[in-house]
């Protein structure tokens, strides 16, 4: 067992040597322009993007005309939301999306605002899932688009994308989903699930960095997004730029080897994830957030009161994983996502979320149960707020200075 | 970020871990910061008659520059006498530790707990609470 042992694989994943096989040709022998029609070069190059095309497709039910190549989840959601903006905007101005979506939802959204479009910001129950009454209540004539997210990145709990995509539809409204953190490690069918445009990205499916798609639905409806960069009119005019072709290959791979393994893969890691879970929980004033029963299998975030998340890992030093806490940020914030769920800010700045990944062993996860413990019990040994509790002093009852 | 390798020994061996009894009129306790900001430091100290403190404790809920800021200030805390610890400037806690300009508030909040400390000892001994002169947030 190789130690600092990665349980980030929300962040990122590692990218499959398989992949990397797959891709290296493509740098060298290949490596012509995948828009050069006239010679073998370009013709190479195209014939593993065509290739990748169908890799990608299959993965989500899709037709290969349907997948628009990006540099990455962020530029989707981008290209999604402000292109139906631009597009549909004889038709309405109005999005609805929900609290607990990645920032480059968020931000997108607020971009639209700037330009005269109205958004809805859903909020979302203690679980972390959004209320289907609400959303169908926030609806209205100009609704063009209903943009929420498949999976969460920090509570990994999933959303219901076919009632949601339902109530969508039902109103003549589009919608979008960022399933970035869901493509590849749990069945996503864009017809089954009736989604018009997803956004999801190579590197958080063992994929590289820096390459994603859109999906953009061709029929029923034909959806179409202005796009936001101009240039030499590559795929479908949706998004203009030199594709990406070793990138591109890579992600078809991805796509492919998540295919096949996807299934046993999620038995796999839920089985990890909840015995990680499970013993954890067995400590006192720990807590799991965000629901439990719809949830991506690899994920467990997990609140261990008065301690404080930074210093937590800082004690987990051989455990990479990441914190809701932003002691590192100027803001002194925690996690937005944990404080939708109306989670206390020390509960939220106690959070730990363990992100398992294809490449996760057992022995490392009984090696990370183990060292979350210690740190644990190390860091309430100093705790001043885990005596008081223990003394019965209520926290609550205290006037803090609030700096 | 890493950290500096004086926050991570305090850290990983801090000092003067613990708890004094703070209905005695010898110790003198500062609270400060809050859960929801992330940092509480509780910083003890006992003063003998001559306003000698003789020891110091802490317990800390916070990140690991905010373990480390109150492990070292309890270190410079013992042996000095009140008025000197008076002295003790965040600043000196940041230079010490080489903390980053994102983690200065973790010695400010060290330095306001010496001084609620002393304070305290100084009000249940029937002196005046003296004015911190710097505002920091």
């Amino acid at each position: 067992m190789n130690l600092p042992i990665y349980l980030d694989n929300n962040a990122t994943t590692p990218m499959d040597p398989r992949v990397l096989d797959a891709m290296l040709p493509y740098f060298n022998a290949k490596f012509g322009n995948a828009a050069s029609r006239n010679h073998a070069f370009g013709w190479a190059a195209e014939e593993g993007v065509d290739y990748a095309r169908e890799q990608v497709a299959k993965l989500i039910g899709a037709s290969e005309k349907e997948i628009i190549f990006t540099s990455g989840a962020t530029e989707s959601d981008n290209l999604a939301i402000k292109g139906v903006f631009e597009m549909y905007k004889e038709k309405g101005n109005h999005i609805i999306t929900c609290v607990t979506e990645h920032k480059a939802v968020i931000d997108a959204c607020k971009h639209v605002e700037k330009l005269g479009g109205e958004v809805t910001y859903l909020g979302v129950k203690a679980d972390g899932l959004i209320d289907l009454a609400e959303l169908e209540a926030a609806i209205t004539e100009r609704t063009i688009l209903v943009a929420i997210m498949y999976g969460n990145n920090e509570i990994g709990v999933i959303q219901p994308v076919k009632e949601i995509a339902a109530i969508a539809h039902k109103h003549g409204a589009l919608f979008m989903t960022d399933a970035t953190q869901a493509v590849g490690k749990i069945p996503v069918d864009v017809i089954a699930d009736g989604i018009d445009l997803m956004a999801f990205s190579a590197h958080k499916m063992y994929g590289p960095k820096g390459v994603g798609a859109l999906y953009v639905r061709r029929k029923n409806p034909r959806v179409k997004v202005t796009a936001q960069m101009d240039g030499g009119g590559h795929e479908r005019g949706m998004r203009s730029g030199t594709l990406n072709v070793p990138g591109i290959v890579g992600l078809g791979k991805a796509c492919e080897l998540c295919r096949l393994e996807m299934e046993s893969e999620a038995v796999r890691l839920s089985a990890l994830r909840d015995k990680l879970q499970a013993s954890l929980t067995t400590m006192e004033e720990s807590y799991v957030n965000g629901n439990t029963e719809h949830r991506l299998p690899h994920v467990a975030n997990i609140s261990f009161k008065y301690v404080e998340g930074e210093g937590l890992m800082m004690a987990m030093k051989d455990l990479a994983v990441s914190s809701g806490s932003a002691c590192t940020s100027a803001s002194l914030e925690p996690s937005y996502v944990l404080k939708s769920l109306g989670l206390s800010d020390d509960l939220a700045h106690s959070s730990i979320r363990f992100g398992l990944g294809r490449f996760t062993t057992e022995e490392e996860v009984d090696f990370a149960i183990e060292q979350t413990k210690k740190a644990v019990n190390h860091l309430r040994d100093l705790s001043p707020l885990w005596e008081m509790f223990k003394e019965g002093v209520d926290l609550d009852k205290i006037e803090w200075a609030e700096h | 970020m890493a950290y500096s390798e004086k926050v991570i020994d305090h850290y990983t061996h801090p000092r003067n871990v613990g708890t004094l009894d703070k209905s005695s009129n010898a110790v003198g306790t500062g609270l400060v910061g809050a859960p929801e900001c992330g940092d509480v430091m509780r910083l003890q100290i006992e003063v003998d008659d001559n306003h000698m403190i003789t020891d110091a404790k802490f317990k800390t809920f916070g990140c690991g520059s905010a373990i480390a800021s109150s492990s070292l200030a309890t270190e410079w805390l013992k042996g000095k006498s009140i008025d000197d610890a008076m002295k003790i400037d965040n600043m000196d806690i940041v230079e010490e530790l080489a903390l980053p300009p994102v983690k200065i508030h973790c010695s400010v909040l060290a330095e306001d707990a010496i001084k609620a400390a002393i304070n305290d000892y100084r009000v249940k001994n029937g002196m005046e609470a003296l004015e911190v002169a710097k505002s920091h947030h």
